[in-house]
């Protein structure tokens, strides 16, 4: 039965996971594209044991984004005590692990290397084969594998990454996408111009703060066709983030009110806005892929999946077309190990190997290029 | 359109809601509803484009929006009736509510046309090439009016019968439709876009005819003076593809 170990550090998430795949898996009725009458029911291959998958995040000063060095330094100090941690939970031997994956791309350089080096240095140490593998093909499988949708749009979102995937020949082919900046990447520098805590995720307290937003105000709509565009839409929220009143300093003269309760505009009242905008974009962008190829279901990963706001809008969309949203918890669709490890070990299965010399990180790595030969 | 789910018992928006011509859906997108019916009177045949609100969106928001994309298209169609460039009329809007009436246009899509042609008949490439040519003048036409269509394929383009002549699927007027996506705008790379757009579309949907694909071209550069520099930009379009990627 084989066990594989995975490496994941493409931005400020150190994650190390431990996966199972039992033997003999029948293939799949959601990998069959004639398999539309057996959505109901439940897949008949057995689930994949997650033997373990821990994971450590740099959190930098609010106000800050985490920069490449800083995030490269972070990875070294705690990847063997991760690794040595997942071994221990997953109670499993060297002997026993069939393969080591590691993530190869896309993501920032420093931090990538550094987690490369050390899926390199374990090969060697305990004689096991090397898979690299694609981050965001490694969000996929996971949220497949987790929540056992059928043939789903999938919109992957991130801080690193915003595209709206559908499978087709072997290929997860890419209908949308963001053509400037990540959506996670917009909300988390606006993050920093109102100075909020980047513990545990800048996303994430926005969210929060958002709960307690009413006023929506004007930011710029950009979508166009099947992609987005954030870059316009950040520089407008910052702006707006820049004219709250600062504390310790002195009101302005004329303050910024709700027009129809004269209430005053606060924070919240963003975090609300830009997640409104933001949010019905990329459902807006979901629906138009859904259409085209004809799906109902869609599945959310990557970080910014674990906003329950978008989890509900994309669910009251996919309800309206006779379907359903799929979604996977913060173990899941924040940056991990496990994903690395499965998708690794789903490749490897296929005979998949990569060399020590080709066993570099590259920054771009677009998802489209892998060739999903676990499926038909 | 393929596998879109019917809309759930949408309330007509009014005057249609008591109109005594019935509704015919002909079409669903993820942005609108098309409709055949009348407007004003029982003799006046309308196709009726109504966008439902969306309740997973921000209410405001989504006044806001479907506000915008109304009166956007509509502006779109009537600049192109003032520049000469045949498109559908605009009769009546209500951006309020949702909804835009336009002028009924007779005959098939040239999609249809393209595929159901009668290969067997002597001249039919030609006549093929023909059509072509049509094509590639209207986009010129569109273009040189200063608009992009943002959506250019094989459905989004009527041939309509040209009075007293024979129902020849392949020779009518093209009359180019749905101007959801559409842009007034002065830039190579949006024309080239959609171009591009236009290429890929046709190539996928008429595989066998897609040799054909030059004399698009051909009759875009007959009418269109920035053709050249267009064209030279599509060069470019096409060797690009999707090749971004956006840690930031």
């Amino acid at each position: 039965m084989p066990i594989a170990i995975g490496l994941e550090g493409s931005a400020n998430k150190l994650g190390v996971g431990i996966i199972l795949h039992p033997a003999s898996t029948p293939p799949s009725p959601h990998d069959s594209v004639h398999s539309s009458s057996s959505s109901q029911t439940k897949p008949t291959s057995p689930p994949v044991h997650i033997l373990s998958n821990i994971r450590h995040t740099f959190v930098s000063p609010p106000g800050t984004g985490f920069l490449p060095k800083d995030t490269a330094t972070h990875h070294r100090r705690w990847v063997v005590r991760l690794v040595k941690e997942a071994m221990k939970q997953a109670n499993v031997r060297i002997e026993d692990i069939d393969c080591v994956c590691y993530t190869k791309g896309p993501g920032m350089g420093a931090p990538l290397n550094a987690v490369a080096i050390a899926a390199r240095t374990i090969t060697q140490l305990w004689d096991l084969a090397l898979v690299g593998v694609n981050h965001c093909v490694g969000h996929i499988e996971m949220g497949r594998a987790i929540t056992g949708a059928d043939n789903p749009v999938v919109l992957y979102v991130s801080g690193g990454n915003t595209q709206v995937i559908a499978y087709s020949a072997q290929r997860y082919r890419i209908f949308g996408e963001a053509l400037d900046i990540a959506v996670g990447n917009c909300l988390d520098r606006f993050a920093r111009v109102l100075n909020i805590s980047n513990d545990p995720a800048p996303g994430y307290n926005i969210e929060q703060l958002a709960k307690g937003g009413k006023c929506l105000l004007e930011l710029p709509y950009a979508v166009k066709g099947m992609d987005v565009s954030f870059s316009g839409i950040l520089a407008r929220v910052e702006e707006m983030g820049r004219k709250l009143p600062q504390p310790g300093t002195t009101e302005p003269v004329e303050p910024w009110v709700d027009p129809d309760t004269g209430a005053a505009i606060t924070s919240a009242d963003l975090c609300f806005t830009l997640q409104e905008t933001v949010f019905a974009m990329l459902v807006e962008i979901t629906e138009r892929a859904m259409a085209h190829v004809g799906a109902s279901q869609v599945l959310i990963v990557g970080g910014v999946g674990c906003n329950e706001r978008l989890q509900d809008m994309m669910g009251l969309m996919a309800k309206e077309r006779g379907g359903s949203v799929y979604a996977t918890d913060e173990r899941f669709c924040i940056d991990n190990g496990i994903m690395i490890a499965h998708a690794g070990l789903l490749a490897w299965g296929k005979g998949f190997k990569t060399s020590l010399e080709d066993s570099g990180t590259t920054q771009r790595f677009r998802t489209d290029e892998v060739l999903i030969d676990w499926r038909d | 359109m393929a596998a879109d789910p019917l809309p759930t018992s949408h309330a007509l928006p009014s005057p249609f809601s008591t109109s005594t011509t019935p509704l015919t859906l002909i079409a669903q997108g993820a942005e609108a509803l098309l409709y055949h019916t009348t407007f004003l009177s029982p003799t006046t045949p309308c196709a009726l484009k109504i966008r439902p609100a969306k309740p997973w969106r921000h209410p405001t928001l989504d006044k806001r929006l479907t506000r915008q994309r109304i009166l956007a298209e509509a502006r779109v169609l009537v600049k192109c009736l003032r520049e000469g460039v045949a498109v559908p009329a605009v009769l009546g809007l209500d951006w309020e509510t949702g909804w835009m009436a336009m002028q009924w246009i007779d005959g098939g899509s040239v999609k249809e046309a393209v595929r159901g042609r009668d290969v067997s008949v002597n001249g039919a490439d030609g006549v093929l090439k023909g059509l072509m040519r049509r094509i590639g003048r209207a986009v010129g036409g569109l273009h040189a009016a200063g608009v992009v269509h943002g959506d250019l394929t094989t459905s989004n383009m009527m041939l309509r019968p040209i009075a007293g002549e024979t129902a020849d699927r392949l020779r009518g007027e093209i009359v180019l439709i749905d101007f959801g996506l559409a842009t007034q705008t002065v830039q190579e790379e949006d024309r080239a876009v959609d171009l591009y757009v236009l290429e890929r579309a046709f190539g996928s949907t008429h595989p066998r005819e897609e040799g054909t694909f030059p004399e698009v071209l051909e009759g875009y550069r007959e009418v269109f003076k920035g053709a050249k520099g267009t064209l030279r930009r599509l060069e470019e379009v096409r060797m690009r593809g999707r090749k971004k990627s956006m840690v930031g």
